[in-house]
């Protein structure tokens, strides 16, 4: 019998997997598991504690300033703090 | 001969008196408030008292609305205003124009005031406060762009957790104008899609430079924000009135930033333990699962197998008998219930006659022969007797007259 692995949904958000790791982890402590959904749990476990990993080593966040909101359009631009010394 | 005056006469050379003397028309005077009333119009009535005098005043809505806090009985006031004569009932009261609270600050004042009616009206309430996102996505940072404090609380937020995006909205966070820019900058908040967290604030100051921070349209604006606001007012020790209504006060910029975001480090930290956890956790449920298997490896059936097999077919033996047994006794009684009913129908039966000499007459083809004219002569017909039958032939056929 061949198990399918669970890949990770790729829209799956930093927020969301660590609650779902935070959750099994919960499921493998307390839970009166078989052994493979333990397995199975433990994988994907693995899985998003790697993804999680990788999220952490995207590129840095933008910072913008709010020159003004129109409507639906919202005017920003990049800032740069060290041009502001 | 002294001259006699009118009352009238007197009241107004008195109200001239009082009324040209530059002296009393801006005049300082310190005193308790007593009989405080506000009137419907806005206006305000009160007496200004010492341990000896009384003195009448009356302060008009429009400087009425100028005060930063609300006249109390009991308060010790110093005011400035114009000494007039009321002459229809010939009493002197003093015009107030400005009112100072003695002792403490007219700001303090005014502070403490709002503090307390804001409390009151539960703004401050523990329950109300939200808590802040663990991993924010993006930052509003309401502040003055030019200030230190936006750089502080940049370069904070992304050294800790360089993940995050921020977004300044700008705002003046000083002068008159101050908690006018700050409520539109906290209202567009609402309009701006993916923001879950807001760090409004400004760096250290003066009381007056921060003073925006205590302004009431700036609580509110604060309290109706769609996402946690934490506030960050530049004063390690004062609080603002921002600081209590916001759902988490930093005592500077730069404690805001560092309480908005975990450290990436830390989180790295947590995520190794996280995986060292499931791995033990996996190796905890397998050798549970052999303690398990060990266990099961001493029960009796299982060590032998012989004894539970004969006790499982003695079982089957059983109920193989008492099958056999069940459908033999419901046979048994089918049958005698069968007996019954032949027993009863032979005793309907009309071949019971022919046992008392009766008999049948039949055709060839079966059917019952019960007038002569049926058949012919010649015709060979079986005659049925309670015991056997004769084979007949009809010799002359003798018909009854009918009627």
């Amino acid at each position: 019998m061949k198990e399918t692995v669970t890949a990770q949904a790729p829209e799956k958000s930093f927020e969301e997997a660590l609650a779902r790791l935070e959750q099994i982890i919960e499921e493998l402590d307390h839970g009166e598991l078989k052994l493979e959904e333990s397995l199975r749990l433990f994988e994907e476990g693995v899985g998003l504690a790697r993804y999680c990993n990788s999220k952490l080593d995207e590129a840095q966040g933008r910072v913008e300033l709010l020159l003004g909101v129109d409507g639906e359009n919202i005017l920003t631009k990049d800032f740069c703090i060290d041009e502001e010394e | 001969m002294a001259e006699v005056y009118s009352v009238s006469q007197l009241t107004a050379y008195l109200k001239n008196l009082v009324e040209e003397d530059p002296h009393l028309q801006q005049i300082w005077v310190q005193g308790e408030i007593s009989n405080f009333t506000r009137h419907s119009s806005g206006h305000q009535y009160f007496t200004l008292k010492d341990e000896s005098a009384r003195l009448r005043c009356v302060m008009f809505r429009r400087e009425s609305q100028r005060l930063k806090f609300l006249p109390q009985d009991g308060m010790a006031v110093t005011v400035l205003g114009r000494l007039a004569i009321y002459p229809k009932n010939g009493e002197y009261q003093l015009y107030v124009a400005v009112m100072e609270a003695s002792g403490v600050g007219s700001l303090y004042l005014a502070y403490e005031q709002l503090k307390q009616r804001l409390a009151e009206e539960g703004l401050f309430d523990q329950a109300r406060k939200r808590r802040l996102p663990v991993l924010p996505r993006k930052i509003a940072v309401i502040t003055s762009p030019t200030g230190a404090a936006v750089r502080d609380i940049i370069r904070i937020l992304h050294r800790r957790y360089p993940r995050v995006d921020i977004l300044v909205i700008p705002a003046l966070v000083q002068g008159a104008s101050a908690p006018q820019s700050l409520v539109a900058s906290l209202d567009l908040i609402g309009r701006l899609p993916g923001l879950d967290l807001a760090i409004i604030g400004r760096g250290g100051g003066s009381i007056e430079e921060l003073w925006a921070f205590n302004d009431e349209h700036v609580a509110r604006a604060i309290a109706r924000c769609p996402i946690p606001v934490v506030s960050a007012v530049g004063h390690e020790t004062d609080f603002t009135i921002a600081d209590f209504v916001a759902d988490l006060r930093a005592p500077t910029p730069s404690a805001a930033a560092e309480l908005s975001v975990p450290e990436i480090n830390k989180l790295r930290e947590d995520l190794g333990a996280m995986e060292s956890r499931l791995k033990n956790l996996l190796l905890q449920t397998l050798e549970k699962k052999r303690i398990l298997l060990s266990k099961a490896a001493t029960y009796p059936d299982l060590v032998r197998p012989d004894r539970w097999l004969a006790l499982r077919r003695q079982q089957i033996d059983l109920a193989r008998e008492e099958m056999v047994n069940r459908i033999r006794n419901k046979l048994e009684g089918k049958k005698h219930s069968l007996l019954k009913k032949i027993a009863k129908l032979e005793a309907l039966s009309p071949l019971a006659t022919l046992t008392r000499g009766y008999s049948i007459c039949l055709r060839e083809d079966g059917s019952v022969v019960s007038r002569a004219g049926q058949v012919k002569p010649g015709e060979e017909i079986n005659i049925l007797l309670h015991q056997g039958e004769l084979c007949c032939a009809v010799r002359k056929v003798k018909e009854e007259r009918e009627g």
